[in-house]
């Protein structure tokens, strides 16, 4: 099987997995839930390293995956931290 | 140290787990911070498997980009105030917009200088470019609305969905001239048009729909990062693209259903625009006038209560009126009113906005209530108290099919025997509609700042002069 075949499986299947797991979700964490697969999608500083660090990079494709590291890191700390700030707040009676 | 391939392939694969454990983890509070630390662990985990593979061969760039977007993530995390949370997510949004934009372009220039570019991965390339280009663009014009940089309200003028669907076509058709010609001219023109697209596609949407607008721009980021692993043929960005893409998704289609709308309808705009040609039921309501009422009065009906609900909307966050809330609620308890916040999905400016805003002010989660939750209960409550909230407590939402919010779920608040409305003017809300529970027998208006008139009802209470 050809590998983007394979990306499209597996594409699909977690579309599926998306689908069940966020409809699980409670409404009350809802701003919770944007914040968190905001850092999550933060995981595109992969494809800014892979670019990056490339072998004999050149040096546009060089700046451009700086940019790219750059923001995507500010999204995974910034989205991590504030989520874990706001569910820190929610807490039951008497705690 | 290096890892090879099937190694980095296996870290890859935990990192996907973790991530979807992490979501896992929202569907109660109780399990949500352990949740989102499984997160942490996974994107930890991905990055220091790219940095090991093989792949991977100079540091210096990309140690200065992590700790300083480290430093910036960090220090506005812990600053921005709960209430600027929807700015802060659209900024966010935009970033990685901006950054599936400049991977798929570092790509491109990449494997230009390696001559190894092939239909296919242009043709993803393109995909990343033009979904990465219109979330940044639209993300920014949703942060600059929501900062009120912007006027929220929705801009619009002739011809502009043929506009927009003609700088869509433009932008496939060069995405189809670049996938076969390799043309850079293409590239940057079809990086140009999506950024215009993304701003012209958002602009016509107003405030009151930014519920939908964020989710919805939380889905492209996620589609956007799922191209870009198309593009590098990388497994974890198209597993977690497709997680949060379908988590965007369904943010957006619940706030549609709760507003009783399409997500056309919604994208397409016309929302309170509509010329009404026959004499609304408000319309007609409205002459019989409104009461308005003391602090006084409904702390007289507040403290002999069996049950009080609060229905908060947006205009307790513009007032930051969810801290006084939180002591009215103490002081009522401890005369042993029952109290209860109901909190419908479209209220504030994205979805679960009061809920944040709530716990911020420490009332405990289990006093929230969602709308089927809590609208059994209305018939069996004393007092409403609506703090900024409108539309969506407006009985013609039920009973006038006239009415641009006909058909929309709302919370049952008019119910109640006696309802409160804290209003700061006669203003209708986002949807222009006029609402039909302000000329409610049992209805009364207190006229002032949400956070001041609460304040005043916890001095009266205190005082307990009655």
């Amino acid at each position: 099987m050809p590998d983007t075949l394979v990306a499209l499986y597996v594409f699909v299947l977690a579309c599926f997995i998306g689908y069940y797991v966020i409809w699980g979700v409670t409404p009350s964490l809802h701003t919770p839930l944007v914040a968190l697969t905001n850092a999550i999608s933060g995981i595109i500083i992969v494809g800014a390293l892979l670019v990056t660090g490339l072998e004999n990079v050149g040096t546009a494709a060089e700046i451009f995956g700086f940019v790219a590291v750059l923001l995507a890191s500010i999204n995974v700390f910034g989205g991590f931290l504030v989520t874990n700030r706001m569910l820190a707040m929610f807490k039951k009676k008497d705690k | 140290m290096e890892i090879s391939a099937n190694t980095q392939a296996i870290a890859y694969l935990i990192s996907a787990i973790l991530f979807i454990l992490a979501l896992k983890g929202l569907t109660h509070p109780a399990s949500a911070r352990r949740g989102n630390f499984l997160g942490m662990a996974g994107m930890a985990i991905a990055i220091v498997a790219t940095l090991l593979g093989n792949e991977v061969h100079s540091y210096g760039f990309i140690v200065v980009g992590v700790l300083v977007g480290a430093v910036i993530g960090t220090v506005v995390a812990a600053r921005v105030q709960m209430t600027a949370m929807p700015q802060l997510v659209a900024a966010l949004h935009s970033f990685v917009g901006m950054a599936a934009v400049l991977v798929a372009i570092g790509t491109f220039l990449n494997h230009d200088a390696a001559g190894s570019l092939d239909p296919v991965m242009m043709g993803e390339l393109s995909a990343g470019i033009i979904i990465g280009a219109i979330t940044f663009s639209g993300s920014v014009v949703a942060f600059a609305k929501l900062q009120g940089l912007v006027s929220g309200a929705p801009v619009k003028f002739k011809g502009q969905h043929a506009l927009n669907a003609a700088i869509a076509l433009a932008t496939v058709a060069l995405g189809v001239h670049f996938a076969m010609t390799e043309s850079m001219t293409s590239l940057v023109l079809i990086t140009l048009l999506a950024f215009i697209l993304g701003f012209t596609l958002i602009i016509p949407i107003g405030g009151a729909d930014m519920p939908v607008i964020i989710s919805m721009l939380n889905s492209y980021s996620g589609w956007a990062a799922a191209a870009t692993g198309f593009t590098l043929g990388n497994l974890l960005l198209i597993i977690v693209g497709a997680l949060v893409g379908f988590s965007g998704a369904i943010l957006s289609y619940i706030m549609c259903r709760a507003m009783n709308r399409s997500i056309i309808n919604v994208v397409f705009g016309g929302f309170g625009s509509e010329s009404e040609g026959a004499p609304s039921a408000a319309g007609v309501a409205a002459e019989k006038g409104v009461k308005s009422a003391s602090v006084e009065d409904a702390i007289y009906w507040m403290e002999d209560a069996n049950k009080v609900i609060i229905v908060p909307g947006y205009g307790m966050a513009v007032a930051q009126a969810q801290h006084a809330l939180k002591e009215l609620m103490e002081l009522l308890e401890e005369k042993e009113v029952a109290v209860k916040f109901a909190i419908h999905p479209v209220a504030g400016r994205m979805p679960g906005h009061m809920n944040v805003l709530l716990a911020e002010a420490d009332i405990p989660y289990d006093h929230v209530m969602e709308m089927d939750e809590i609208n059994p209960e209305f018939p069996t409550a004393d007092v409403t108290l609506v703090v900024g909230a409108n539309d969506v407590v407006n009985p013609a939402a039920r009973t006038d099919s006239s009415s641009p919010i006909y058909g929309m779920p709302i919370l049952d608040a008019a119910k109640a025997r006696q309802v409160y409305f804290l209003k700061r003017s006669m203003n209708p809300g986002y949807s222009g509609v006029d609402n039909l529970l302000f000329y409610q027998d049992n209805t009364s208006l207190i006229f002032g700042d949400a956070k001041d008139t609460i304040e005043g009802m916890v001095v009266a209470l205190k005082g307990g002069g009655h």
